[in-house]
């Protein structure tokens, strides 16, 4: 079994992403997924912080702490890029105008359930813009890998842990694959190269359907 | 005439203990920290905030908290690389918080500034931080009541204001700046640069005049960048 790479997730990730969109990245390996969008092929990335035309990180003497992204790390911004303020970034979201959106995970269940904001353990609780994004993106999409550090299965019958939103996910990128919750199952849409049937059987915590 | 540019202490002479404050900003970006030192001198304490981080380092809101001044947050995302102050006081049961999600934050401020007094929404429907609000269905599909946010003060930092008080932000430091300024009884903004009144392209306005009522003149604001380097250098400010 081999799998994809971070990269070849991103890339994947990408693809299926139509020209012209509008598009949220979570913070961390969904950020990686701009790094995948073809040269010349147009898509307007949105931060909630209030950007539409966020641009890749500056050199480091061209950074600016008022130009940064909802990871509060520098950016830029490209041509015909805008700034506006929070209630209207989050009325793009909630409004459901953000066209995808792709969040990373700590649990996704077959039903379309993520959770991503909290681990269930003490400590200061923080949510920031994902519930907002999970009730409001047209298309929400998951990119994670697909069991955690100690080898869990992160794709659940049900969620372990507290839900961000219930119902909202669409498609999952994981480095075995691309999995779409189906209700009572994950359907199978593709697998990564030596990647067998059984080897995402093993390794989710709900039944799958198709063989890709 | 009408004169709205003033030193932070004059802005700030009135605010009560007790009192609810709107303070902007996202990270650092919009972070009016000169007017968060001058409401430290001020003495106010017992004060209810409603921002979107608990502050980083040991500068503007986090000293605030650090200094004992802060009863309750009301917050999105209080964790933070080099943030510890609130952290430390929050797992000693010493501050209160009440997380609230990003967008509903935002639009519970703008209702306030706008008069509505609550609204539903599908954010955080069906989850643990829906706990206690009432729930209904609209389209078939859950939604939460959320109640508006209005506060006695707004400390908002901005990149430019005239003598009436309308104002204009620099990139995404604008964030929570101009839903705060609607939201609030006092709305006292720094401004990094003063413009003659006509100055300011009308059709570039952000903040509208009627929303701000004090002008605070902060040619230089301080860097959090800077001062987490410093820290993390063992210099201490």
């Amino acid at each position: 079994m081999s799998g994809w790479t971070l990269d070849e997730m991103a890339a994947r990730a990408a693809a299926d992403i139509p020209e012209g969109s509008f598009v949220n990245l979570g913070i961390g390996q969904p950020e990686r997924v701009a790094n995948h969008i073809p040269p010349g092929f147009e898509i307007i990335l949105h931060s909630e912080n209030g950007i539409l035309g966020m641009g890749p990180s500056p050199d480091p003497e061209q950074e600016d702490m008022d130009l940064i992204n909802a990871g509060k790390k520098p950016v830029t911004l490209i041509p015909g890029g805008a700034f506006f303020h929070h209630a209207d970034s989050f009325a793009m979201i909630r409004g459901g105008h953000v066209d995808v959106c792709i969040l990373g995970a700590f649990e996704v269940a077959c039903t379309g359930d993520i959770a991503n904001w909290s681990s269930g353990k003490d400590g200061v609780p923080a949510v920031g813009g994902a519930m907002d994004l999970a009730a409001g993106a047209k298309s929400l999409r998951v990119i994670t890998s697909h069991v955690t550090r100690s080898g869990s299965p992160k794709l659940l019958s049900q969620l372990t842990l507290p839900a961000t939103g219930r119902g909202v996910i669409d498609r999952i990128y994981t480095d075995l694959g691309v999995l779409d919750p189906k209700g009572d199952h994950f359907r199978l849409v593709e697998m990564a190269p030596g990647v067998t049937v059984d080897d995402i059987r093993r390794q989710t915590g709900a039944p799958i359907e198709g063989s890709a | 005439m009408i004169d709205k540019i003033c030193a932070a202490a004059d802005a700030l002479r009135d605010v009560a203990d007790g009192a609810t404050i709107l303070i902007g900003g996202f990270g650092e970006a919009g972070s009016p920290t000169e007017l968060i030192h001058a409401l430290i001198d001020q003495g106010a304490s017992g004060l209810t905030l409603v921002t979107n981080n608990a502050g980083n380092g040991e500068i503007g809101l986090a000293r605030l908290i650090q200094r004992g001044r802060v009863r309750k947050l009301i917050c999105s995302y209080p964790r933070s690389a080099h943030g510890y102050v609130f952290d430390g006081l929050y797992r000693q049961g010493r501050i209160e918080l009440e997380l609230v999600p990003q967008g509903t934050l935002a639009e519970r401020i703008r209702a306030g500034g706008a008069g509505i007094p609550a609204f539903f929404t599908p954010t955080a429907a069906g989850t643990d931080l829906a706990q206690g609000k009432e729930s209904r269905m609209f389209n078939g599909r859950p939604h939460i009541l959320e109640q508006a946010i209005r506060a006695d003060v707004a400390l908002i930092k901005a990149e430019a204001g005239d003598r009436w008080g309308n104002l204009i932000y620099r990139k995404a430091a604008r964030n929570f700046g101009p839903a705060m300024a609607t939201a609030a009884d006092l709305t006292v903004a720094q401004v990094c640069r003063v413009e003659p009144l006509g100055a300011i392209d009308p059709e570039a306005i952000v903040t509208p005049s009627i929303f701000v009522q004090k002008v605070v003149h902060i040619p230089d604001p301080i860097s959090e960048r800077a001062h987490i380097k410093e820290l993390a250098a063992g210099q201490r400010t």
